[in-house]
């Protein structure tokens, strides 16, 4: 599903977040990538939902080699990923349910089908009662469940989860890791960067550790 | 897994292999439930076209003050125009009012041009026929001429006389064919060396209209940049009002002309209220002028009617102001939209 093949990345003004970094995640598997602050980590999920576009080296998602990918494919790839930030980056003049709406709208959806969708995807963060609130009426944790519904909405083969449960307290951390975990264990591959160490162990799932923009070890 | 139902034929892609519903509750049947391009793409149109009506309705003032800068600079050459051409139809019905110089030969003596003035008195086209005289033209001329020292070295009068014909209207023909016909035979009579319409003050008051016609069209050219530059700007404007949600629609997939639509569409919103607005003004101010043009039309005992925007103008307008509304919205959006990508 992804593929990095000696991939750095050189940000403008020279500094090296990512270096000759190599891996390979498969379809339907689940990783959790972490490191130290400044290690490279938002960058490498930047650099898979082409964001930022690699210095060096020969990237693949969902066999597309991102490297031969002209600028006006950009959308259509990033249709096949569900990406969810740390600062929810939520709209906050539209309700729930047009928060999540918005990727099947881009994607051209019927009202109909959107309605069900988004539906199911706020059933199964359990917030199907919030649809007509805003998000400033949310908590923190809620935001976040909203982030994801948003990001699974139309149903991507591939989830990117920057830091999800930066804010949250352990049990809600818990909770979030709990839906990745459902959202794997019906064939979505998932990549989670995270510190929280502990939440990760517990998981027993596979870990990329970066360092100073390097891949320092893959359990 | 469920089993995606296919109610569309014709999808452009082939069906995921897995995309798979979460959790504990399925929800059937919604796979391949994107629409054909088409009809996707003609009901999105309609939608933000909608949904950008509304964006701006929220803001109703900031919108109606747009619009009306947008109105009164469209109001002003929309109006002059229509000003300039009623008094084009005016002019046309002094024609009227003009007169006949007819030049006799020089070999005409004043007595004989006295005897043919009279002999012309007598049609029933004529109203009233002048004798400027060989000595009295000649007066005139060095009068006005300042030349006279010039003409006093001539021997003898070098100026013909002068007939000057003051046609008789016929209510049933119209003013300029009376004249035209009335030229034609004075021009064919033996004594006549040239005949031709008294019309410098009227060929003078056109070619005046000329020139404000041409200022007409420079101010209206000035005032179309201005309403494309006040659209782009207002449009600009609520592009960085929305960066957020410009970037989160980037992310989740949006090509760049979903994300152009809303803009441009505000912007043809914006052109289209501002031409209403133009319109209501320009017929606001010729209503108020109708009754004093009125007045004054009694007074020179004519008829007239200010003309006022027909519909072809009415959508030229609209057009227009459609047109411009685009364009400026175009303008920022090409400008602007592509600084703005995802973090
Ligand atoms: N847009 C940018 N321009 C220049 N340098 C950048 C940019 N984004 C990130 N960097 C640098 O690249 C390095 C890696 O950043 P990155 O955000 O990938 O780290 P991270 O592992 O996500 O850290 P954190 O855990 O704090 O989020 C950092 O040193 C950062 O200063
Ligand atoms: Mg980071």
């Amino acid at each position: 599903m992804i593929q990095f093949n000696q991939v750095s990345k050189r940000y403008p003004g020279g500094y090296e977040a990512l270096n000759q970094v190599s891996f390979q995640i498969k379809r339907g598997e689940m990783a959790f990538l972490t490191g130290h602050s400044g290690a490279g980590k938002t960058t490498l999920l930047r650099l898979i939902a082409l964001i930022e576009r690699a210095s060096q080296g020969q990237i693949v998602v969902n066999g597309q080699h991102l490297g031969r990918l002209p600028n006006s494919g950009i959308p259509y790839v990033r249709r096949g990923i569900g990406v969810i930030f740390q600062e929810h980056r939520l709209l906050f003049d539209r309700t729930i349910f047009d928060n999540v709406a918005l990727p099947l709208v881009i994607a051209g959806y019927r009202h109909q089908d959107i309605r069900r969708r988004v539906r199911a995807a706020l059933d199964k963060v359990g917030l199907l009662e919030k649809e007509r609130s805003y998000p400033i009426t949310l908590s923190g944790g809620q935001q976040q469940r909203v982030g994801i519904a948003r990001a699974v909405v139309n149903k991507p083969p591939l989830l990117l989860a920057d830091e999800p449960t930066g804010n949250l307290d352990p049990d809600l951390s818990r909770e979030i890791m709990q839906l990745f975990l459902d959202f794997n264990q019906v064939g979505v591959t998932v990549l989670i960067a995270s510190h929280a160490l502990g939440l990760i162990k517990s998981l027993q799932r596979r870990v990329l550790v970066l360092e100073s923009g390097k891949l320092i070890a893959d359990q | 897994m469920d089993a995606p139902i296919r109610r569309k034929k014709n999808t452009r892609r082939p069906a995921r292999k897995s995309a798979p519903t979460p959790g504990r509750r399925k929800t059937p049947g919604i796979f391949r439930s994107r629409l054909r391009p088409l009809d996707a793409w003609l009901l999105h149109h309609l939608h933000v076209l909608v949904f950008s009506l509304g964006q701006l309705s929220r803001t109703p003032f900031p919108t109606l003050m747009t619009a009306a800068v947008i109105g009164i600079a469209l109001a002003l050459p929309s109006g002059l125009y229509l000003l300039l051409d009623n008094a084009r139809q005016l002019s046309q019905s002094w024609d009227d009012t003009v007169r006949i110089s007819v030049f006799l030969n020089i070999d005409v003596s004043d007595v004989q041009a006295q005897q043919l003035a009279t002999k012309l008195q007598q049609r029933s086209e004529i109203q009233q026929v002048q004798v400027i005289s060989r000595a009295k033209a000649l007066a005139e001329y060095q009068q006005l001429s300042g030349f006279s020292k010039a003409l006093e070295t001539l021997d003898g009068n070098p100026l013909p006389a002068v007939l000057v014909v003051q046609p008789q209207l016929n209510p049933e023909l119209g003013a300029s064919q009376n004249s035209q016909v009335l030229l034609a035979l004075l021009q064919a009579l033996p004594e006549v060396d040239i005949a031709q319409f008294d019309m410098r003050w009227l060929k003078r008051l056109l070619a005046i209209m000329e020139i404000i016609h041409r200022s007409v069209l420079v101010l209206a050219a000035l005032l179309g940049l201005a309403v494309l530059l006040i659209t782009g700007n207002t449009i600009r404007l609520s592009i960085q009002n929305r960066r957020q949600e410009i970037e989160i629609n980037k992310l989740f997939g949006a090509t760049d002309a979903f994300i152009r639509r809303p803009f441009l569409y505000a912007g043809l919103w914006y052109g289209l209220f501002g031409a209403v607005i133009a319109w209501s003004l320009v017929q606001l101010a010729f209503a108020l002028l109708q009754n004093p043009v009125q007045k004054l039309s009694v007074l020179y005992q004519s008829h007239y009617q200010l003309s006022v925007f027909s519909y072809q103008d009415v959508f030229l307008l609209l057009a227009t102001g459609v047109v411009l509304g685009l364009a400026g919205a175009w303008l920022a959006v090409s400008r602007h939209l592509q600084e703005i990508q995802p973090r």
